[in-house]
């Protein structure tokens, strides 16, 4: 980080957020974080970040998924305690298939849906009793809050900039660890 | 004004086309009428010749055949009824697939209206142009199915009925005249809130209040009340019915389904088709990722549906239950399980991935494929219950599919070419127009 103050800056209104956030960007002015009560569509492509790879990873744990209920439905019903499926004891996997595939659904969507879940949190750093990173509470209610880089900026240039933007608020946060 | 002048022009561009059309939907409409007649005469021709060419196959299927055929001469009988009945099958067959792609449009019309949907009523033209066909769509389905009768419909068949105390206990409701007055009052239901709501969404474009607004609403909601009853007895009559001692709860869902993946698919692929001729240059890409979407999902649908009536009938293999799938699977085996790939495997593959729902040529490439699988589907519902093991995809079924196509193109290129493809005064159209996803 060039420096540690960053300005906090809160809206209220996510119109005007998204205006600002562009507006910022068009300045080359760096955005650390966005803090909103609410998802606001279209920010992420806004504020330039990359595109979400957590589809590929649900497409990758939906297929772990799939392969752990066909090895297990496998093991169990076919190799190690062999079953009379439907008075069809046939004793293939591949012959007995259909009895397997709501299986076979539900553990891909299972670990699709969890797996997923648990990478989000590894990714975002949060768990339970997590104390929150949130640098004002307004931001759970009713306020957005974008986080600006200070950097070796003209601070009254950049506040005026900002407050045109349509800024309610606007605070100088002087971060003593990275100064 | 430039908006009306944007569709008196679309209306001169698109009649060319369909004036092609029309000479095509002529040329096969003769060229079918020729077939159908002549498949009919060859079949009695062939009646002395396939006496003796299927005597000793007849042997060997004979425990395969029908239940009411015991002697080898009633199983020729059972053989040539079965080949009498095939242009009919391969008529209806392309026939109910046009029309349930019209009706199953209309159903999803009546939805997003009936819902206040947001995204769509950019797309509302579209729509109602495709559902332009159902009137004749629907018309010549119904005479099909009345026309065909015993071809189709073994309980139609008295003396058969006489020997069968299940069909003579069903007779309560699958008897001709109660079934005759319910095919009417399908299609009349049906068609008249086509009427009602094309009347209503047109008088939006000029009206002060928002009266035809509410009312399309209203009968929004009434059609699709009534359409959820009448769809389902219209598969038990006109599907089920074909083999009369079978029956499935799913079977009307199941019908459903096909339907509104096939609409589905068709809007989407006008709409492709139109912004490529610039003529819906205020749909975006948004609009074609829902429609996409909606093909996937309900594709998905589909093959649940379909699964869990195969599921349940193979797992419990009951023999009456049994039968239909028996059937399918040996004497239709390539098609049964290849169209379970390309209605299934095929669009989960390439409509899973978010981008691609937004390239308009990879969702027409999908939406072809998903037609043909769904076309393949109702050959399947069809021909197997009314031939049985005598199929093939010639020519009369060929022929058929060509008509009504052209009829269907023709149909909508008037409904679409006849007003403004954009629609005015819908309280959600600026929304619609802003959708973005």
């Amino acid at each position: 980080m060039a420096s540690g103050n960053v300005l906090h800056v809160l809206y209220n209104d996510d119109d005007i957020l998204m205006k600002a956030v562009k507006e910022l960007r068009s300045k080359h002015y760096r955005i650390i974080e966005v803090y909103t009560p609410f998802p606001v569509h279209g920010l992420d492509k806004a504020m330039g970040l990359p595109y979400t790879r957590i589809a590929i990873c649900s497409f990758i744990y939906g297929l772990i998924g799939l392969s752990v209920a066909t090895l297990m439905m496998n093991f169990i019903m076919i190799e190690d305690w062999p079953r009379n499926i439907g008075g069809k004891p046939s004793f293939s996997y591949l012959q007995n298939m259909p009895a397997f595939v709501p299986i076979m659904f539900e553990l891909t969507v299972f670990f699709a849906a969890h797996l997923m879940v648990i990478t989000f949190y590894m990714r975002s750093k949060i768990w339970p009793f997590k104390k929150a990173e949130n640098p004002d509470v307004r931001t759970t209610d009713d306020h957005f809050l974008i986080e600006v880089d200070a950097a070796n900026h003209d601070l009254d240039e950049l506040s005026k900039f900002l407050y045109d933007t349509g800024a309610t608020e606007i605070s100088l946060i002087h971060n003593e660890e990275h100064a | 004004m430039v908006l009306g002048l944007v569709g008196v022009v679309y209306g001169f561009l698109s009649v060319p086309a369909t004036v092609e059309e029309a000479s095509e939907v002529l040329a096969s409409h003769e060229e079918h009428h020729g077939e159908e007649a002549s498949h009919e005469e060859a079949n009695f021709v062939d009646e002395a010749r396939q006496e003796h060419g299927y005597s000793e196959k007849a042997m060997a299927h004979d425990k395969d055949m029908g239940h009411e055929a015991h002697g080898e001469g009633e199983h020729m009988e059972h053989v040539l009824h079965q080949m009498q009945t095939k242009p009919w099958s391969a008529v209806f067959v392309a026939a109910f697939f046009f029309m349930m792609i019209a009706l199953g449009t209309l159903v999803f019309y009546a939805i997003q209206n009936a819902a206040q949907a947001g995204w769509s009523p950019v797309l509302f033209r579209v729509m109602e142009g495709i559902t332009n066909y159902l009137l004749p769509g629907s018309v010549i389905v119904l005479l099909i199915v009345i026309f065909a009768g015993e071809h189709f419909f073994p309980w139609q068949n008295h003396e058969l009925v006489a020997e069968d105390t299940i069909l003579q206990e069903k007779s309560v409701y699958l008897n001709f005249p109660f079934w005759l007055i319910r095919g009417i009052i399908y299609i009349i239901g049906w068609n008249l809130y086509r009427h009602f709501a094309r009347k209503n969404s047109l008088a939006m474009d000029t009206a002060e209040g928002d009266k035809p607004y509410k009312n399309l609403f209203k009968y929004s909601v009434y059609f699709l009340a009534f359409f959820i009853v009448t769809e389902s007895t219209m598969a038990w009559d006109w599907f089920m019915s074909m083999t009369p001692h079978w029956y499935s709860t799913l079977f009307a869902w199941y019908i459903f389904a096909s339907m509104i993946v096939s609409a589905v698919t068709v809007i989407a692929i006008v709409t492709v088709s139109l912004k490529a001729i610039g003529k819906l240059e205020f749909v975006n890409d948004s609009h074609l990722h829902d429609l996409a979407k909606f093909m996937f999902g309900f594709s998905v649908f589909w093959t649940y549906l379909w699964f869990g009536q195969f599921m349940l009938i193979w797992y419990a293999n009951i023999p009456e239950e049994v039968t239909y799938f028996i059937l399918r699977i040996q004497e239709y085996n390539p098609i049964f399980f290849g169209m379970i790939i390309i209605n299934f495997v095929f669009p989960i593959v390439i409509l899973m991935n978010s981008d691609f729902k937004r390239v308009s040529w990879f969702v027409v490439i999908a939406g072809v494929f998903i037609l043909v699988g769904h076309y393949i589907d109702i050959f399947l519902l069809v021909m197997p219950s009314t031939v049985g093991p005598h199929w093939s995809f010639g020519i009369t079924e060929f022929a058929a599919l060509l008509f009504f196509l052209g009829l269907f193109i023709l149909m909508v290129g008037l409904g679409l070419a006849k007003v403004s493809l954009r629609p005015k005064n819908n309280p959600f159209l600026v929304e619609s127009e802003h959708f973005h996803y």
